[in-house]
């Protein structure tokens, strides 16, 4: 594909700028030069879509911040304000409020896509590394903002997971009084938590650039898990992928609104309408929705040490991925054995979800070990074991010869 | 993607859907409420102005004795049907504290559309020293406080029967069908049909009336209800186009290729 | 720099004139829809800055001036804002009613800067920085026209609140109000 794009049609101005700082050459070249392969299928959008989620929440939650007062007595009062007294107030609420589960289902999306169809594997480990970072910067970020409102699921929920770090051995407890700032989740908890709420999602965006320039180093994978060789496997990012990147915006938008505008509260808990007391404890506390698995893994030994050992290690094992798998075969599509077991793992972390958002006890306890032995296991011993044993089916000769034998008379007209 | 394995992503979301939302508080007897017709149910709802009028008498006249709105101002009751002088008229026949005066004294005066609405107690110490310990919550946003809130509030209003034979009540508690656990320390607020003179002509059964002060406070909970459906409307609207015409635009320009 | 790129796409088998002109329409309305979506979204952000409605619901306040004596003055708050109401004597009266306005670096009558003449009503801020001048309490001083006097930089204003002397551009402000009887009235 050849450069195309403004070159002698720059004006002079964009020459004079670009000789400077060349902006728009780098626009160009990440737009026109940068290939992309050809057979992307729809579960590639949502990459573009959690950028734009990053975007929306950070622009709703710095103008929310200009009404939210983070202090204990004040914080649950300044939300109601916001939500009744501040012009389309509820709307910037409803906005940030389900924005977080959109960010968060895309993300999940996102990284089942590249589960499977070997998106973590070589070269592009580090992609994938810093994907499993910005996870984790989300979860720090999601989890320091449900606390502000200063709801009792806020104050509760913030007391069992900071509670968590006194699990470790010896420092454990003041570690937590310095979490807190006092000898209980409280005011000065609250006003860290904005302060880092607020800081976090700015490195979020530092390590989504760091995220962009690794994929760009070597391109997106495809559906066939095979690298492109040549012309005939790329199209031009633009305007190829920019319209299907804005129609998939478009549905995505559907379902964010139907959400803010019609079911604000569906994903939530009521219980964060009733303000914090700290002599009181709900009946159930649960986290949001999106934490849920990793909180029955959590919940699923009854040690207390080694259930915070497994929750971190739930995300470290996703660290270490591209090391785990031993296939020689990207995508699941030429992996018979790994594609039905990739479902394994999809229904054990719904099942996950499930568990962790009841009591602890009965059926639950039962369905959470299994789904929480089976989740490590699908990791530390099928990932192995599967790359070794199976017999990848043939791989195409090259993206371009797999889209032209499905595409039949479109063949001829391709003259590259 | 088969439609096999489109099929299976899409029962697991289901299942993931259907068990992380309403199966939360898995309370023991827990009992689910009735549901009622709500005006502002569905996609098109909204506040019947009446009801609201006679839910907010039925709130100043029955629960105000022990329940505060704390949230909600005079003003607010503007948008319930009330003039600009019916509001300055209910807000003057509240005494709200105010001050401190040049003397360093707080005082009483008539209260104004920018007060909020007093409640019957100062703080909730003064509340539990009246009501035998208990504090009754703030009603501001109770339909958003409880699993299926509009219904729970009516349900609980409506529930207060005898204990059936052999169900052991605790002193200075009320059987409640719907209240977790069926003790209760509120004793039934609507006692009798006609408690409150309504001057719409509606007859002030206790169901209307419970029907119409769970109206209010839904209104009092979620007052921007109606301008997020309005809004809702036309941003799907646009959406729905855009979508359309996005659709037929990626088509057009991945045509090229095929 | 669409075209470029999109005529190199087409180039050997492009759908022909009507296709490509029903592309730029389709992509035409595409954009339009997008810009117009961009920008209706903004504009709940920007009025989300704009005072809240409980903001508003004091952008009036009431006050009875009845116990207000002869002679007496007092400061009340407004917006935030300090006004003055000053129960002038028929003396202050007098005095603002006698100056020639020419003279003034804001020219105005006495009579266009009050309702009833005995009632003086000011927003009690400097014109020049916004210090609250002085002369509201016994003792204060108030400059050599009976009126107000500014300690930060010696603005002088007269018992009509017009500025005499002193770095100050204009006369104290006056704010709207009204009479809601004969004694009380409602600012803003």
């Amino acid at each position: 594909m050849a450069a195309s794009g403004p070159g002698a049609s720059s004006s002079r101005i964009v020459r004079w700028i670009d000789y400077r700082l060349p902006f728009v050459k780098f626009i160009n070249h990440e737009l026109y030069e940068y290939p992309t392969p050809r057979n992307l299928t729809y579960w590639w959008n949502f990459g573009s879509l959690a950028g734009i989620m990053l975007v929306i929440m950070i622009v709703t939650g710095i103008v929310l911040a200009m009404h939210y007062t983070p202090q204990s007595d004040l914080a649950f009062d300044s939300v109601e304000r916001l939500m009744r007294d501040v012009n389309y107030g509820w709307l910037l609420r409803y906005l940030h409020m389900n924005g977080a589960s959109m960010f968060f289902i895309v993300v999940y999306i996102h990284i089942f896509r590249g589960l499977y169809y070997g998106s973590y594997k070589y070269p592009r480990e580090l992609l994938w590394m810093l994907g499993v970072v910005i996870l984790l910067l989300m979860m720090a970020t999601a989890f320091m903002g449900y606390v502000l409102p200063w709801g009792q699921m806020s104050y509760w929920g913030a007391t069992v997971i900071t509670n968590l770090f006194s699990a470790i051995p010896v420092v454990g407890n003041k570690i937590v009084t310095l979490l807190w700032g006092g000898y209980t989740v409280g005011n000065p908890t609250l006003n860290r938590f904005f302060s880092l709420h607020y800081l976090l999602p700015f490195v979020i965006v530092a390590v989504v650039g760091l995220h962009l320039i690794a994929l760009h180093t070597h391109g997106s994978n495809n559906p066939l898990g095979i690298d492109h060789k040549g012309p005939g496997d790329t199209i031009p990012f633009h305007p190829y992928y920019t319209i299907k990147d804005m129609f998939g915006l478009g549905v995505f938008l559907l379902v964010y609104a139907g959400l803010v505008f019609y079911a604000p509260n569906l994903l939530g808990d009521p219980q964060n309408y009733i303000p914090a007391n700290p002599l009181q404890t709900p009946p159930d506390i649960v986290p949001e929705w999106y934490f849920l698995p990793f909180y029955a893994i959590l919940r699923s030994v009854p040690n207390k040490l080694f259930g915070v050992i497994l929750l971190f290690s739930s995300i470290g094992v996703l660290f270490i991925l591209p090391w785990l798998d031993t296939s020689p075969v990207r995508s699941a599509r030429f992996r018979p054995v790994y594609k039905w077991v990739f479902w394994l793992l999809v229904i054990a972390v719904v099942a996950l979800g499930w568990v962790g958002a009841h009591p602890p006890e009965g059926v639950y306890v039962t369905v959470g070990r299994i789904a929480t032995i089976y989740y490590f296991l699908h990791f530390l011993v099928l990932f192995p074991l599967i790359g070794k044993l199976e017999r990848p089916r043939p791989l195409p000769l090259s993206i371009g010869a797999a889209v032209l034998g499905r595409g039949g008379a479109a063949a001829a007209a391709e003259s590259d | 993607m088969t439609t096999a394995r489109l099929t299976l992503l899409a029962a697991a979301a289901a299942l993931a859907c259907g068990f992380a939302g309403p199966a939360r508080a898995q309370e023991p007897e827990a009992v689910t409420p009735a549901h009622q017709q709500w005006s502002f149910d569905g996609v098109f709802g909204t506040y019947d102005r009446a009801a609201l009028q006679r839910g907010f008498q039925v709130y100043k006249e029955v629960c105000a004795a022990c329940h505060p709105v704390k949230h909600l101002a005079f003003r607010d009751l503007a948008e319930i049907g009330y003039s600009e002088d019916q509001v300055k008229g209910i807000a003057a026949q509240y005494q709200v504290t105010d001050g401190p005066n040049d003397k360093g004294e707080m005082y009483q005066r008539p209260g104004r559309p920018s007060d909020p609405i007093p409640g019957p107690f100062p703080n909730d110490q003064a509340a539990r020293a009246a009501e035998n310990g208990a504090l009754p919550p703030d009603l501001s946003l109770i339909t958003k406080a409880r699993e299926h809130g509009p219904d729970y509030v009516y349900g609980i209003l409506t529930g207060f029967k005898e204990a059936p034979a052999g169900f052991k009540m605790m002193p200075n508690m009320y059987y409640n069908e719907i209240f977790p656990g069926h003790q209760i320390k509120m004793p039934p607020p609507l006692t009798a049909d006609g408690q409150v003179k309504y001057s719409d002509g509606t007859n002030p059964t206790i169901a209307q009336m419970a029907h119409d002060v769970v109206t209010f406070l839904s209104w009092a909970a979620e007052p921007t209800l109606e301008e997020r459906h309005r809004m809702g409307f036309k941003v799907m609207l646009f959406l729905v186009i855009a979508v359309v015409v996005l659709y037929a635009a990626k088509r057009r320009v991945w045509s090229a290729l095929h | 720099m669409a075209q470029s790129a999109q005529s190199q796409v087409i180039a050997g088998h492009g759908p022909g004139q009507a296709g490509e002109s029903r592309r730029d329409f389709l992509l035409l309305t595409a954009s339009a829809l997008g810009a117009v979506g961009a920008v209706s979204a903004i504009w709940p952000f920007i009025d989300s800055l704009n005072p809240a409605k409980d903001t508003l619901a004091l952008s009036t306040t009431e006050f009875d001036m009845a116990p207000i004596q002869v002679g007496q003055r007092l400061t009340i708050a407004w917006r935030g804002k300090p006004v003055f109401i000053a129960h002038r004597t028929p003396e202050e009266i007098k005095a603002a009613a006698d100056v020639d306005i020419s003279t003034l670096r804001d020219p105005e009558t006495d009579a266009a800067r009050v309702k009833k003449p005995e009632w003086l009503v000011l927003v009690g801020i400097c014109t020049h920085l916004g210090c609250i001048p002085l002369g509201q309490n016994q003792g204060d001083p108030r400059g050599e026209y009976g009126g107000w006097f500014c300690p930060c930089h010696g603005s002088v204003y007269d018992t009509s609140g017009r500025r005499r002397d002193g770095p100050a551009p204009l006369n104290l402000e006056v704010p709207p109000y009204e009479f809601t009887s004969d004694t009380a009235i409602k600012i803003g």
